[in-house]
């Protein structure tokens, strides 16, 4: 007996392992062919997003987590706040308070208990994941702008009309709001709204610029993509003057981690990528090695990437194994997805809400996963469905929900965002 | 005793906290009492609403920001 307590378990993991090697179904094309996938699509992923997309994005999740006082946006969700402008907070403020999405919950109980109360907390709750900069940038970017842009507007849109709906379903209840005003850090003295502004628009127009497709729209969308090097190049030299003006980064630093990308688009101009690649790796040497701002800048740079890029490395795995590439294999068969999320039917967009609501997407990883199902026929309104319901629930996150708010608003809230997310992707799959 | 508390649900930012806090402790040479706090309705106890926090002898002392050891250090002295 003391013998299996103590060995029980390897043994048992040597006999499971030595099952999997003897029933090894290499015979078998379509394990194969799985794995070959994955290992196509993550190269597909590694090529065409991550340069110029991921690495942009996360420096502008980095900048806002930095940049941007979290304190003077929750005073706008207090107890005392102004109810109209609290549901307009509540619905935008995910994309700069939830960036990282383990912050939501905290945020949301504190929102329902001691601040503007069940309606905007429950808008918060709803839109926060669905908004943050990270997963709207991936979405335009892998699964198109159309989802991208109806997944922001739809989140934004359908939290408010949740959390009024909490609210006015559950209007007899008194606030709970007895736990006492929260208590806010200081808002540190940042830098005028109008620097940020500028700061953020530069960032934001290199990752739209050197992402700019030549597409088939007006001649106006063609002359800019002719342009588009140029205009990243401007945006980059603002963003340059910006490090030396307003960061305390002195300009002969900035002038020495200039020179290699200025000197490869002159020497190298068919090879946009080097450029580009010296000059992200100049920025991040030297952010990372400033005191100040722009260290702190850096450091939740890396911290976004730490935390997001090896999830989002076996999402994709996982993706590629059981769905494969758009117009090929994986494990799954086609046939059963479009089967139950094919076309927009009702039951489509019904079933992928409600799927959505209780699986857990990692952060980012529904971006892959929804790719390989639309490569299978997912229609895409189901697409929309689930995009809204997916990352605003999960199993984990409901447990959670009903400690804080009890068994019976959860269950209403969840009904809620099943049904809001199937009317929005019913609609949107009609529509377009 | 001193005491120290780290209020997060379990993020890597709330990790980095509680090392930073072990640093400081370490380096105070007193002894210091870390606790993790990661049920979200304890946390709303504090008053808190931004993760991760950091509550030294019952007070908050930050919230939302992932304090170096020598800033958690100079709240113990």
């Amino acid at each position: 007996m003391e013998f299996w307590k103590r060995e029980g378990k390897k043994i048992a993991y040597f006999v499971a392992a030595f099952l999997g090697l003897y029933y090894l179904p290499l015979g078998h094309g379509r394990l194969a062919h799985s794995f070959v996938e994955a290992l196509q699509l993550v190269k597909w992923y590694a090529r065409e997003h991550v340069l110029l997309c991921l690495i942009p994005a996360f420096f502008i999740a980095g900048a806002i987590s930095v940049f941007i006082s979290q304190a003077s946006v929750i005073k706008y969700l207090g107890a005392r706040a102004n109810k109209f402008l609290a549901y307009g907070v509540a619905s935008v403020s995910g994309s700069i308070l939830a960036v990282c999405s383990c912050t939501v919950l905290p945020l949301f109980a504190g929102i329902y208990r001691m601040g503007a109360g069940l309606g905007p907390a429950t808008a918060f709750l709803y839109s926060g994941p669905a908004i943050n900069v990270l997963a709207v940038i991936l979405t335009a970017r892998v699964l198109g702008l159309k989802l991208g842009v109806a997944r922001a507007v739809g989140a934004i849109l359908f939290s408010v009309v949740i959390g009024l709906g909490m609210q006015l379903i559950f209007r007899a209840e008194k606030n709970p709001a007895a736990a006492g005003p929260a208590e806010t850090p200081e808002p540190q003295t940042g830098r005028p709204l109008w620097q940020n502004a500028v700061y953020f628009a530069l960032l934001v127009g290199i990752l739209v610029f050197a992402n700019w497709a030549p597409g088939a729209g007006p001649g106006i969308w063609r002359g800019l993509y002719a342009l588009k090097w140029w205009l990243t190049g401007g945006f980059a030299l603002g963003l340059a003057a910006v490090l030396v003006l307003w960061l305390g980064v002195k300009f002969w630093q900035v002038l020495l981690i200039s020179l290699p990308p200025v000197l490869l688009s002159w020497l190298w101009p068919q090879q946009p990528l080097a450029a580009f690649v010296a000059a992200v790796v100049g920025l991040s040497v030297l952010t990372s090695l400033q005191p100040g701002e722009a260290g702190e800048w850096f450091r939740s740079t890396w911290d976004f990437a730490k935390q997001i890029l090896p999830l989002l490395l076996l999402g994709v795995l996982i993706a590629g194994v059981l769905l494969g590439r758009p117009g090929e294999e994986g494990l799954i068969p086609g046939q059963w997805v479009s089967a139950l999320v094919g076309g927009n039917s009702l039951g489509s967009n019904f079933f992928a809400a409600f799927a959505g609501a209780f699986m857990y997407f990692a952060t980012l990883t529904e971006v892959p996963i929804l790719q390989g199902l639309i490569g299978h026929g997912m229609g895409q309104g189901p697409a929309l469905a689930l995009l809204l319901a997916g990352p605003a629930l999960s199993l984990p996150n409901m447990l959670v929900i009903r400690s804080v708010m009890g068994t019976k608003k959860t269950a209403v809230y969840v009904m809620l965002v099943v049904v809001m997310a199937t009317l929005s992707g019913y609609l949107f799959g009609a529509l377009f | 005793m001193r005491k120290i508390q780290i209020l997060g649900t379990g993020c890597p930012k709330c990790l980095q906290l509680a090392r930073n806090a072990e640093a400081a402790a370490q380096r105070l040479g007193a002894e210091v009492e870390i606790e993790k706090i990661e049920d979200v309705n304890r946390i709303l106890k504090f008053g808190v609403m931004l993760t991760p926090a950091l509550v030294v002898d019952g007070e908050v002392k930050s919230a939302g920001r992932v304090l170096t050891p020598e800033e958690i250090l100079a709240l113990l002295r």
